[in-house]
């Protein structure tokens, strides 16, 4: 298992490799003059050639890429055009909302989409199965700013319930901070709940299907504990690695769902650099999330290879 | 008819050919089909409806409610909403239909050089996986960023992320079918390698990518509308779902219309999308339906 174990960690190098050069061929082989695009249009000759060589782009193509794997290594994301700081200081002040949100996001869609999902192929072909699949499907079909701002409406505006927009610290005392939170949460959840209620649900319902759920049942042990320790534990796998791949859909959701309720994350960021023509502080935090995605997913499949016993290499 | 006519006659036609005409008699398909087809003559016959220019100012009308005059409403600048979605409607198909298309056939090919040659397999599916590693999201707004906005840009930066799931795709259907006698057989009476692939392979690919483009199309719908709504999208003046929604967001307390349709429009004509895709699969690609556990 070590061998295996070393071999999964060392796979990763490549993909890193293929990341960090797919965004450094972006601003490469971008048609045009991007120097040009991101200096805006009423731009003058000499600005447009100072944004240029601030991104490096006079330098031969080989030394620019060397230049940018040695950088990346001693973890430099470059510097923003707007605001002359480090990409990494931007990004270390703006971290904490993200990560918030993110992690109640995960937490709470685990606790909903697997229940969900272990009821539904439960009770499979029942009410309660159509309507996880049918919330599968929609969760999949609205755009998340539209639920966003439906959420903000019906509990901030008409009911009054909660804050319409902002962040608070969690320093600043957990009910303002869990408050501020509820609503992105229920709006980044829904996909992220979506996809892992349908991957729950079609793994349990293939292990419900075999001996040992029938076994089980045939000894009398009781329902609650064939779903829990037959059915689920032995489609945990499965679940897993989809909580691991949604992360994905988390991160792009996370921009939007910054966006919609005013908090000073990184999506802000992003989407404040994208209006200013930042370039380096987009491409910093598109590095740093594929690295996260890499990296978290490594982790994933390193946990349950320690984890699960049927795993053995 | 070629010689090879009478031969060809006694092989099991190609799945996808067979499935295909059960296909179009799944529930699922034709609520589908039914809902994308309004949208498309919507999209298509847009000056017919009684709609106005939908770039056209009534600064007098801003922020109107829904009425007899304007159906849905006016935005901020007096433009008449329920116009402005139905032209929009022709920039998300387009959208829809462009990316699935390219991002198919681009797939397509990788997946079967990846599948078939395995000196290349190595390095081509690392570089899947490096780019199914950077956000779709991200990666498309750097790239609009860097390109300015244009339709063009959005449909390429939709479609990169887009690749690397159809080529992995199609890689794996070609790894099982290789291996599958007839191919075997084919090649061993020396058929030359395009038409192994293109007689053999091919065919075998058309019910898993057809569910694929179906999801691809959908997904492709909701992104431009969230790349517009995020201002690294279609240039505002063109009508899109996205950008009337991205410039209803200052009024929304008060007009909260000229976000809500758009966005019920995106909602629903996804939704068609995503069901006629489940259907597909369920009828098209039984081996996935399974799996996903719809089917016995």
């Amino acid at each position: 298992m070590g061998r295996f174990l070393a071999g999964r960690i060392l796979a990763t190098i490549p993909v890193l490799v293929v990341v960090a050069t797919v965004v450094f061929l972006l601003l490469r082989l971008a048609p045009g003059d991007p120097a040009a695009i991101l200096a805006g249009d009423a731009a003058s000759p000499e600005q447009i050639a100072a944004i240029r060589a601030r991104l490096g782009l006079d330098e031969p193509p080989l030394t620019q890429f060397l230049e940018w794997i040695g950088r990346l290594l001693r973890g430099d994301l470059g510097t923003s055009i707007i605001s002359n700081q480090p990409v990494t200081k931007l990004i270390g002040e703006r971290i904490e909302p993200t990560l918030a949100l993110a992690t109640t996001t995960i937490l709470f869609a685990i606790a909903v989409a697997v229940p969900l999902g272990v009821v539904a192929a439960w009770r499979h072909g029942s009410w309660i199965d159509r309507a996880v699949m049918a919330f599968s499907v929609i969760g999949f079909s609205i755009p998340i700013f539209v639920l966003g701002y439906l959420l903000i409406f019906g509990f901030a505006m008409e009911l009054r319930w909660l804050p319409v927009q902002g962040y608070t610290s969690i320093r600043e005392g957990f009910l303002p901070f869990i408050t501020r939170l509820v609503l992105p949460t229920l709006t980044l959840s829904v996909i992220y709940i979506a996809l892992i209620a349908r991957i729950t649900r079609a793994s349990v319902l293939e292990t419900l299907g075999e001996d040992y759920v029938r076994t089980a049942r045939a000894k009398g042990v009781g329902e609650r504990s064939v779903l829990s320790r037959h059915a689920l534990r032995n489609a945990a796998v499965p679940i897993v690695s989809v909580i691991g791949i949604g992360i994905a859909l988390l991160i792009s959701g996370v921009v939007v769902t910054e966006s919609v309720f005013n908090l000073p994350g990184l999506g802000r960021l992003t989407v404040d650099a994208v209006l200013a023509r930042d370039y380096p502080v987009i491409q910093g935090v598109t590095l740093l999330f594929a690295f996260l995605y890499v990296l978290i997913n490594l982790g994933i499949d390193v946990a349950y290879t320690l984890l699960d016993p049927r795993i053995r290499y | 008819m070629s010689a090879t006519g009478a031969s060809d006659a006694a092989l099991p036609p190609p799945p996808a050919r067979r499935r295909l005409p059960r296909a179009l008699t799944n529930p699922s398909v034709i609520v589908g089909l039914v809902v994308l087809g309004i949208v498309l003559v919507a999209a298509l016959a847009a000056p017919l409806l009684w709609t106005v220019d939908p770039t056209f100012l009534r600064p007098r009308f801003r922020l109107r409610p829904p009425s007899d005059v304007a159906w849905l409403g006016t935005d901020q600048f007096g433009r008449d909403v329920y116009s402005r979605v139905i032209y929009g409607a022709q920039i998300s198909l387009f959208v829809g239909f462009a990316v699935a298309t390219i991002a198919v056939i681009i797939g397509t090919l990788i997946g079967v050089v990846a599948g078939y040659f395995r000196m290349l397999d190595m390095i081509v599916m690392r570089v899947m996986d490096g780019i199914m590693a950077i956000p779709a999201i991200l990666l498309a707004i750097a790239m609009v960023t860097l390109s300015g906005a244009g339709i063009v840009t959005v449909i390429v930066a939709i479609v990169i992320p887009e690749i690397p799931r159809v080529a992995r795709l199609v890689r794996s259907v070609v790894l099982t079918v290789r291996e599958e006698p007839y191919v075997e057989a084919a090649i061993g009476v020396g058929t030359p390698l395009p038409k192994v692939l293109w007689r053999h392979v091919l065919p075998n690919t058309i019910a898993p990518l057809i569910v694929q483009a179906t999801y691809i199309c959908g997904a492709a719908i909701l992104t431009e509308a969230i790349l517009s709504f995020l201002g690294a999208g279609i240039p505002t003046e063109t009508p899109s779902w996205g950008n009337i929604m991205a410039e209803g967001r200052q009024s929304f307390q008060i007009a909260p219309w000229v976000i809500l349709f758009p966005g019920l429009c995106v909602a629903a004509t996804v939704l068609a999308i995503n069901i006629m895709g489940d259907g597909l699969r369920d009828t098209l690609d039984p081996r996935l339906a399974r799996r996903l556990g719809n089917v016995g």
